[in-house]
């Protein structure tokens, strides 16, 4: 079989797309980092690919919230090739603002069966500002409840760094709630007694029903390797320090789906 | 159609904008403000009509699971205060919107006929708040005067057009007939701040021309020579002397510092490992077989000054381009940043006119760094923060970049026929005159005077402009780079075809808004623009590659083989001056240095048992406190390349020494970052305080691992007045020390920056003319390297049971401690460095620490051993059983307190296991090593003095409170 191509979709202001390239490659896809403008002139180019990541930065300067211009984008020029892809057996991640994208964009929390979100129908869950008010960048203890994500296969838990302002989940109605936990859409949930941004319910990610797409706030790609934990000195008898780090397991699941 | 679409949190939700001006307000005491609530809104003009309004609003603007929205024509006519009384702030016209930057094109692509947008922020007070009170609120809470105006009441604005038609008129200066005193006031009025001799200069080599400069020439001139640019004093002649020594220096900087790196790079012969020094943007040394390695680091002090958050945002985006100007362009891999701020307890009366609160300064200049760098994909690795009274109206803000080039691209060549391209962000009318403007002293008048040298940076266009760089640079299709940062195209384009000569068409350049004069596109300081020279044959394919990304660029003229400096606007001729006479014609600047060594005073040490309370002082002074509030809101992991990130230990909160960093992740081959500084001791010597800064870099680094032997350093000297033969003086001293112990160490200074004038002068309340000069403030930033990060060591506790030792000798160093600073004593010996010893116990603790040996390491700096022993212990979450009798026998020191808490250089504290001890005996045979104690599972730090009487006792988690406590703002 041949190695699943992965699309690394940047936009203006997108930083994590050359780290996230990198892990994929290392586990054995074949990434592109393409730029929207490009996906904007060639939609069609979508179709080549296995594996859609939207990596973190600030995509247009998170100038009116994070997320929001690349998510309209993707929804009114690029909703037909999303689509398609979205309901063919195919991947994709939102890392920190690539999932702010999925979310303003709404191809989370429904993935295909609720693409495309019609205008008329409010958003009833959106990613907005840290309780605490600023951004934080700091290491996050998370468990992964049961749930259908792809990516998540054989994590129960993880941790990683979180890096961003606009991270905290809020709903519009505790329904919403109800209904992903009996979807089973809750993929991440920090520590209860160590929330760092307020999240609602806890909740780091979100997947769609399939588990085909998923999105979360902290940065898997930063935990690619042992030495990037921030106990990696303390720990050298049980965690090789020039061994790899938990976050590469997400990115292998990817591409293993494809094997 | 002119909208105001206006967006509020949901009546339950959180307001934070809100209730950060109401803690604001409480902390000036303005006990009539209650209540506050804030939206923030955008006025939309274009054919719109309501519902349009509405829909935009509702898709693409407001977050309605979070937000209400609320839609009105504009001018707005209510005026009723039920809701209480409202201040509209609005961005000066002409100052970078950026929201509005990308709304406007959003809303297009939406398919809304929009003409214009503009952010504003709202809030409303109580209505019975008090009218002084509010008035102090919009002058100093919510707004600032520089780049902001505020609106009261129901906005009654009609048009958001800017700009105005420019009508072309050349402009000359009839400087040929003017007297001396003429020239002194045009100068002065000018704002070109050039001195007499300078000025006169300048008149002559017009007369010589048979003709008047045009405005353009004579900023041209006063930009190239201005001390920002030009570094005249420090590259000046100087007669120095002091209590011993008489010098002569034809050029201070060449023959100290640059001596120095010269000196080095002799030695090591064919083993030099310096590539590009004191010559490009930023300073270039070896990495590896492909890549290079770069950095520089510079000060925006007095924008920070006027507008912080403006300042520093700028001050980093302009830092981050000199690496990307290097060569043909390096990629930026971190981020440093080290300020210096007065205390944040200073009473709001006790402010002189025109200075904000260092409160205020420093919530600003910290998010300013903090949204450039994070949205720059940049990880903020390493950083320091001091605190002195004397940095109340003149905050300094350093910020570093490092950046990888690959090997051979390390220099550039322009070539005559070759295109001058613009590209990146538009030429606007924001920082006219920053060049002139920092070179000078600052008042209360700076505000008004030089509002315009305050800019907002916008990182997402130096974001994308770097993306298109790195990718052109690979593709070959451009030959030459620089940044246009103080003195605009004028400096870049003036620099570029110094060899070659270089014609303008200055009415190509893009312009934000119509109605800039030729000069003003000229000395324009917009940022986030590069200046490229490009070939003919590969101009397509350069702007076929930017158009593909989105980011602007365009041709301004042609690098020629003339040697001058030619400018058209339209055609005509409004400039035409020989490169010779703007680079070499500048009067050399002639100084007197004078240094006087204050006079000896002895430190009576005060009476003690116990020194718990000492420590936990010093722990909870401002400059040793921990820094987290800051270092969380920069984003240290992005790029993924962090190994030793600057919180570090058992819950990630203990103050690492350096930073370490993986540049490639294919390789295991890391950097290391760390910086030295302290002011304090210049008060008492500048040439032991740069000494010692130098030393302190150099540990940093060695402590977490770094080969001694491939350490550069860079020197950033922020002085006062250094027309004053005394305030020049200290610094030619502190020159003298970088030159001795940097050839001592074998570190080469690989760039630098000086920035002079660092003094605030303001009329106090009885009318008399005061002036506040910093403290001499040498920053040294060193960049190390180290072969295998795995090898890196963090400075918490590892293990109970484990054994403590100091490394390095401690001498009766009191003056200038934190010891002496939070008990109020003055005099003391200031630390000095053994030039002979301390590069071999760099070496002993380097190779300890690559054998494995070394299990957890920590320099001692402010605080001395006492504190560096908390600072491990809490970190590690363990405690410590320290006995001082052997480290006591071994310096010759009775006293206690001198072992405790001396600032002596070049000394660490390193963590070994039993089994491991005798190897570091071994080791360290010949060199300074004292047994202290043992790491211990119960968490106390326990000190036992030289009488074996106790003299420290208390809990970790004490310590670590005391230590966290005075910076924990939200």
């Amino acid at each position: 079989m041949a190695a699943p191509r992965v699309l690394v979709l940047r936009a203006p202001g997108t930083n994590c797309d050359v780290e996230t390239a990198w892990i994929f490659d290392r586990c054995g896809g074949q990434a592109d980092r393409v730029h929207l403008y490009r996906l904007l002139e060639s939609p069609e180019l979508l179709r080549d690919y296995q594996i859609l990541c939207i990596p973190g930065g600030f995509s247009y300067g998170d100038d009116v919230g994070a997320g929001v211009i690349f998510g309209a984008q993707l929804r009114s020029h690029l909703a037909d090739v999303i689509g398609e892809f979205l309901t063919e057996d195919k991947l994709a991640l939102g890392i920190c603002n690539g999932f702010q994208v999925l979310m303003k964009s709404r191809i989370l929390p429904g993935g295909g069966e609720a693409w495309p979100p019609k205008a008329e129908e409010p958003a009833d869950a959106t990613l907005t500002w840290n309780v605490n008010g600023r951004y934080t960048c700091r290491w996050v203890k998370m468990t992964v409840p049961e749930n259908p994500s792809v990516f998540l296969r054989g994590i129960t838990e993880i941790e990683l760094p979180m890096a961003h302002a606009e991270g905290r989940i809020a709903v519009a109605s505790d329904e919403v709630l109800a209904r992903w936990r009996t979807r089973r859409q809750i993929a991440l949930a920090y520590d209860p007694n160590d929330n760092p941004n307020g999240s609602v319910a806890h909740i780091a990610g979100l997947c769609d029903p399939t588990g085909r797409v998923l999105g979360l706030m902290p940065h898997p790609e930063r935990f690619i390797q042992a030495t990037q934990h921030p106990q990696w000195t303390r720990r050298r008898e049980t965690h090789d320090p020039a061994g790899e780090g938990a976050g590469v397991k997400l990115f292998r699941n990817a591409v293993e789906y494809f094997g | 159609m002119l909208w105001e679409v206006e967006i509020q949190t949901r009546p339950e939700g959180l307001d934070r904008e809100a209730q950060g001006v109401l803690s604001q307000c409480q902390a000036l005491g303005l006990s009539s403000i209650r209540n506050v609530r804030s939206a923030r809104s955008f006025l939309v003009q274009g054919d719109v009509d309501r519902s349009q309004a509405e829909r935009l609003g509702r898709g693409l603007l407001a977050d309605l699971v979070v937000e209400t929205l609320q839609v009105r024509p504009l001018p707005s006519t209510g005026t009723s205060t039920a809701d209480g009384q409202l201040f509209n702030v609005l961005l000066k016209p002409g100052v970078t919107d950026n929201v509005a930057a990308t709304v406007l094109p959003a809303l297009r692509d939406a398919g809304y006929s929009v003409d214009a947008v503009r952010s504003c922020q709202k809030y409303w007070f109580n209505v019975d708040a008090d009218p002084a009170e509010l008035k102090r609120v919009s002058s100093k809470v919510i707004a600032n005067d520089a780049i902001q105006q505020v609106l009261p009441g129901a906005l009654s604005i009609t048009s958001l057009d800017v700009g105005s038609d420019y009508g072309f008129r050349k402009i000359t200066v009839p400087m040929a007939a003017m007297t001396d005193a003429d020239l002194t006031r045009l100068s002065k009025e000018g704002q070109l701040y050039l001195s007499l001799r300078e000025m006169q200069t300048i008149q002559s080599y017009f007369r010589e021309q048979g003709r008047d400069p045009t405005d353009a020439e004579l900023e041209t001139v006063a930009q190239t020579w201005s001390e920002h640019c030009s570094h005249k004093t420090l590259r000046g002649r100087v007669h120095y002397r002091d209590e011993a020594r008489d010098i002569q220096f034809e050029n201070l900087l060449k023959e100290t510092v640059f001596a120095a790196t010269a000196e080095i790079r002799e030695r090591l012969g064919a083993d030099d490992w310096c590539v590009s020094v004191f010559r490009d943007n930023a300073g270039v040394v070896r990495f590896d077989e492909t890549q290079n390695v770069c950095m520089k680091v510079e000060t925006h002090n007095h924008p920070s000054a006027l507008e912080p958050y403006g300042g520093a945002n700028t001050g980093l985006g302009g830092v981050i381009r000199d690496p990307l100007g290097t060569g043909l362009g390096a990629r930026p891999i971190c981020n440093t940043d080290v300020f210096c701020f007065a205390p944040p307890d200073v009473a709001d009366k006790d402010l002189p006119p025109g200075v904000l609160h260092p409160r205020v300064v420093t919530r600003g200049v910290v998010s300013g760094v903090r949204d450039y760098g994070n949205r720059m994909g940049i990880p903020t690795v390493n950083g320091a923060v001091f605190f002195d009274e004397r940095y109340l109206g003149n905050p300094l803000v350093y910020c570093g970049n490092v950046a990888m080039i690959p090997v051979g691209m390390e220099s550039k060549h322009v070539s005559p026929g070759e295109y001058i391209v613009a590209v990146g962000g538009r030429t606007g009318r924001d920082g006219i005159h920053g060049a002139t403007f920092s070179s000078a002293e600052l008042t209360q008048e700076s505000e008004t005077l030089s509002g315009g040298a305050v800019q907002i940076g916008n990182a997402i266009t130096e974001k994308m402009v770097l993306d298109v760089i790195l990718q052109a640079r690979d593709l070959g299709l451009f030959t030459a780079i620089t940044d246009c940062g103080a003195g605009g195209f004028s400096s870049a384009v003036g620099e570029m075809g110094e060899e070659t000569g270089a014609e303008v068409w200055l009415e190509r350049a893009p312009l934000k808004y119509d109605g800039l004069s030729y000069t003003e596109i000229w000395i324009s300081e917009a940022q986030e623009r590069m200046v490229l020279s490009v070939t003919e044959d590969k101009m397509a394919e350069f702007e076929q590659l930017c158009q593909a990304e989105g980011v602007e660029a365009t041709i301004i003229g042609k690098f020629t083989d003339t040697k001058r400096l030619v400018l058209k606007y339209q055609g005509q001729e409004v400039g035409n001056v020989a490169m010779e006479f703007l680079h070499e014609g500048r009067p050399p600047v002639v100084r007197n240095a004078e240094y006087a060594p204050p006079a000896d005073v002895t430190l009576s040490l005060p009476a003690r048992n116990r020194c718990d309370d000492d420590l936990l002082r010093i722990l909870g002074s401002l400059n040793v406190c921990s820094k987290e509030w800051i270092i969380r809101q920069y984003d240290f992991e992005v790029q993924a390349g962090s190994v030793v990130k600057p919180l570090v230990g058992a819950k990630n909160d203990g103050p690492s020494d350096a930073a370490v960093i993986r540049p490639n992740l294919d390789s295991s081959r890391g950097l290391v970052v760390a910086n030295g500084m302290n002011p304090r001791f210049g008060d008492f010597d500048p040439y032991w305080m740069a000494a010692s800064a130098i030393d302190e870099a150099v540990r940093n680094c060695v402590a977490v691992g770094a080969d001694p032997s491939r350490i550069a350093i860079l020197d950033n000297f922020c002085w006062g007045n250094t027309e004053r033969p005394e305030t020049l003086g200290s610094l030619v001293r502190a020159a003298l020390a970088c030159r001795d112990v940097a050839v001592a160490y074998g570190t080469p200074f690989i760039s630098g920056k000086d920035s002079l004038n660092n003094e605030f002068s303001y009329q106090d309340a009885a009318g008399h003319r005061r002036t506040v000069a910093i403290p001499a403030s040498l920053l040294v930033s060193a960049l190390g390297q180290i072969p295998n990060v795995t090898d890196a060591v963090t400075m918490d506790f590892k293990d109970a049971g484990n054994l403590l030792f100091l490394v390095g000798q401690t001498h009766d160093e009191l003056g200038g401690s934190h010891f002496a600073l939070v008990n109020g004593l003055a005099g003391g010996r200031v630390p000095r460095v053994d030039l002979g010893k301390a590069p071999r116990i760099f070496a002993a603790v380097s190779q300890a620490i690559s054998a494995g040996l070394i299990r957890s390491c920590h320099d001692l700096s402010e605080g001395g051993l006492a504190a560096a022993l908390a600072e491990m212990a809490f970190a590690g979450d363990l405690g410590a059983e320290i006995d001082l009798r052997v480290m006591g026998a071994r310096c010759g020191l009775e006293e206690d307190l001198t072992l405790l808490f001396s600032e002596s250089n070049t000394r660490f504290v390193i963590e070994v296991t039993q089994a491991a001890a005798a190897r570091v005996r071994e080791l360290f045979a010949g060199l300074p090593l004292a047994e202290l104690g043992t790491v211990s599972a119960l968490p106390r730090l326990v000190v036992r003095g030289m009488t074996n009487a106790t003299r420290i006792d208390v809990g970790i988690a004490d310590l670590k409170n005391a230590w966290k406590a005075p910076l924990d703002w939200n």
